[in-house]
């Protein structure tokens, strides 16, 4: 087509993937002396290893696209310490997670929580089409809605709680820390406040209408036991937009601990902008987060020895070698390396140190979820992963 | 809408040139597959404010398509007569609006997971162009020059990372004079070479010094009332409720340079075109001069195709809200010279990356200096991969060895 240049991917798509796939591979057995997991099955059905009655979920998604060159490539180790040497060597590792549906990151994340590529339009302030995995959660087991939430950026994730689906509904509460800071600073944003506002990095300006299970600023204070002075001032010690996030994500679990929580981290979406330095030094913090939030499990009681915590990116980032795109900047070309992702998975009953190699979806983390805590994950196209649940 | 029915009448809004060009086509037009002839369109309806190497590529392609048989011509294009339309897709008036076309077949193809399939296509169309047509050879070699770390007194960041596999690195470069003599030698290449828009400066801050004759300039200082009244029109549209990020990106990719201060006539016309589609369609240039310097120079390269780009990055401002950011309101914003050395970096890396799109790679040349200190790369046929150099050296002698 007129326009378009023709050097693309030297590898072909299922090459690319085999070869990110054994980067990872060699490297975590290189690093962590980490076993396959086909060999261990043959030894211990995890089915037989403990599963605690009360069990909770985290999944964190390292959200907002991150790449290998900038993670798991030799290059980019050195931004991801925490996950090398404190998460992995914990977790099972699943080294292909190939995503075929849209790569925007509200689409791609209600997909994640639905387990079917969902198809609206990325910028719209819509619901999910399909059950969201709170919903099954909380129809199958009767749970209150207390008991499941979603901590998520601003830019449009307001809707990701409950889907539009009419023989389900009642989903999670959704908490957008952004803008909850802002409505807490009723006087307007001021300097010291700012860099925890940095917003929409992909559509700037853009502010989808509010509506949904979203909390609003005092009915969460309420619920956390929290005061409007005593959340700006927090906030006024952190950083970034994710830290933010994790502020309050701690907080839910302090005061509430919710079964099923979902954390959305975003801030390195700031590759939009094309800033290379913004977006590595995002990549260093949600490495960083990660393993806040982990600490912060298994220092809490209501957490400690029975949590499950699952960790993936929604997808990738552009190839410096596709074209068609500018490398890091987008996720627009949908070649083989934005699509394909990892998946690590760490907690009571998951074998530490194994890595898994054949390929699995996006789309099978609902059912293996619905394995781990008791409900049918019936609409969705996946598949439990019998490595982890 | 069928490609079959198209008539010269429905292209009166087309500038002249694309006019022109549809009408002496418009019989091979009609043979074609829908969704290819309005992909064209996007192209063609832009023809008076092309590159030369721009329209060259149009006339080839089109050249290349005219000389098929009916069956060939179906084997190629084969790929895009099988895409699957939505219907609003199959009603949609692409002769009037192929921009808005292109980016809702985009959406499509994502939301019904052809998009795959349709690169394929893309990708087995261009070679089968390039095949039939090899692009002329080039008069004298491609040269990159790259400089960054403005403002940067010291730096522990390890620079030019992943290019130093590709060519040599040196240590002791001798700074004095640095910037004036890559200056000079792009002067120099566009006196020899003289062909338009096929020397450019493009700079991060101020321009250094007066207009060189044969060397195209733009830069993001010279810029700043175009980036002004760019960000005043966003904001406006939004605050009018303009329907989401879509339509707001549609009205970007319409703007014309007189809406936003530029002249239209036709001695700047092309230059000006480029320069709002810079700022317009490019996320982070009406921002971070970093992101303005590479995406210039990519679009440069990948649309004008020159002999000789030479970038030098400023410092940007630091990190801001993006609603803020794109407010424009802060004057005197704080600048991050760090931050934008390792931007720089990699935007010299995909410049390098880009420059290798271009025919005659094997021979062009690149170098990127770190500016007002000792350290520099360059990338050469005569050059050895992954050596490092600690023996002084001038830059006139690096771009010597270039030569």
């Amino acid at each position: 087509m007129p326009g378009y240049m023709s050097l693309r991917n030297r590898l072909s798509p299922r090459q690319a993937v085999e070869a990110v796939s054994r980067n990872r591979r060699d490297f975590l057995r290189a690093v962590t002396g980490a076993g396959a997991a086909t060999a261990l099955f043959s030894l211990a059905p995890l089915r037989a290893l403990a599963t605690p009655r009360d069990r909770k979920v985290l999944v964190v998604t390292f959200g907002g696209g991150a790449r290998d060159e900038e993670t798991f490539m030799p290059e980019g180790q050195e931004n991801i310490p925490h996950l090398l040497t404190e998460l992995i060597p914990r977790s099972t590792f699943f080294t292909q997670v190939v995503n075929r549906g849209i790569l925007g990151h509200y689409v791609a994340t209600a997909s994640l929580a639905t387990g079917v590529y969902e198809t609206f339009n990325n910028f719209a302030a819509v619901p999910p089409d399909h059950p969201t995995v709170f919903e099954y959660f909380r129809r199958d087991l009767k749970r209150p809605a207390t008991d499941t939430w979603v901590v998520a950026p601003s830019n449009g994730f307001n809707r990701i709680g409950e889907s539009g689906e009419r023989s389900y509904g009642h989903g999670a509460g959704v908490v957008l820390p952004k803008r909850l800071l802002t409505a807490a600073l009723s006087s307007g944003p001021s300097v010291e406040y700012e860099h925890l506002l940095h917003d929409n990095y992909e559509t700037p300006l853009y502010t989808p209408e509010i509506s949904g299970n979203e909390f609003e600023l005092q009915h969460l204070a309420d619920l956390l036991k929290l005061s409007v002075t005593d959340f700006t001032t927090h906030a006024r010690n952190l950083a970034s937009p994710d830290e933010l996030s994790v502020y309050v994500a701690k907080e839910l679990m302090h005061q509430l601990a919710p079964s099923l929580l979902w954390i959305t981290l975003h801030d390195m979406d700031v590759a939009h902008a094309g800033c290379y330095s913004l977006y590595v030094e995002a990549i260093q913090r949600t490495d960083r987060l990660c393993a806040e939030i982990w600490k912060a499990v298994e220092s809490n009681p209501e957490y400690a020895g029975k949590t499950t915590m699952f960790i993936l990116p929604d997808f990738g980032r552009d190839s410096d070698l596709d074209s068609a795109g500018n490398g890091f900047q987008h996720h627009r070309t949908g070649d083989a390396l934005s699509r394909t992702t990892w998946m690590m998975v760490m907690g009571p009953g998951v074998r530490e140190n194994v890595v898994v190699d054949r390929a699995v979806q996006p789309l099978d983390l609902v059912p293996t979820l619905g394995s781990l805590l008791g409900f049918s994950a019936r609409f969705s196209q996946g598949h439990p992963l019998p490595e982890v649940a | 809408m069928v490609a079959s029915e198209l008539q010269a009448g429905q292209f009166s809004g087309y500038p002249p040139q694309a006019q022109k060009l549809v009408i002496d086509h418009l019989t091979l037009l009609q043979k074609l597959p829908a969704v290819f002839v309005a992909l064209l369109l996007r192209e063609v309806i832009a023809y008076d404010w092309k590159f030369p190497a721009e329209r060259e590529d149009l006339d080839r392609q089109l050249s290349y398509l005219a000389s098929l048989s009916p069956e060939q011509l179906k084997a190629v294009l084969a790929g895009f007569e099988s895409v699957r339309l939505s219907e609003e897709l199959e009603r949609f008036d692409w002769v009037s609006s192929p921009e808005l076309y292109s980016q809702r077949l985009t959406a499509h193809l994502w939301a019904s997971h052809q998009i795959d399939a349709f690169h394929v296509t893309a990708d087995g169309y261009i070679n089968k162009v390039d095949a039939a047509a090899p692009p002329e050879p080039l008069p004298v070699p491609r040269l990159g020059l790259m400089v960054v770390g403005q403002g940067v007194a010291e730096t522990q960041y390890p620079l030019f990372r992943k290019l130093r596999k590709h060519g040599a690195y040196f240590s002791q470069v001798k700074p004095g004079n640095g910037f004036e003599k890559l200056l000079g030698a792009v002067a120099t290449r566009a006196s020899a070479h003289p062909a338009p828009y096929a020397h450019w400066y493009i700079d991060g801050g101020e321009e250094a010094a007066a207009p060189t004759p044969g060397v195209t300039r733009t830069s993001y200082e010279t810029l700043a009332p175009v980036r002004t009244a760019l960000l005043n029109k966003m904001e406006k549209a939004i605050q009018s409720g303009i329907g989401g990020p879509e339509a707001l990106h549609s009205m970007m990719s319409q703007m014309r340079p007189e809406e936003v201060g530029l002249s239209a006539g036709t001695e700047h016309s092309v230059l000006n075109h480029f320069q709002v589609s810079v700022l317009a369609e490019g996320s982070g240039t009406q921002i971070f001069s970093t992101t303005f310097v590479q995406w210039s120079a990519r679009e440069a390269l990948r649309r004008a195709r020159p002999l000789t780009l030479l970038a030098r990055f400023a410092p940007r401002q630091r990190q801001r809200p993006m609603n803020e950011l794109l407010s424009g309101k802060r004057q005197n914003p704080e600048l991050d010279p760090a931050g934008s050395l390792i931007d720089a970096d990699m935007g010299a890396y995909y410049t390098w990356l880009n420059q290798q799109r271009l025919s005659g790679a094997d021979r062009s040349g690149f170098l990127v200096w770190f500016e007002g200190h000792r350290e520099a790369l360059a990338i050469g046929p005569s050059l050895p991969r992954g050596t490092e150099s600690t023996s002084p050296v001038d830059l006139s002698e690096l771009l010597g060895q270039l030569a």
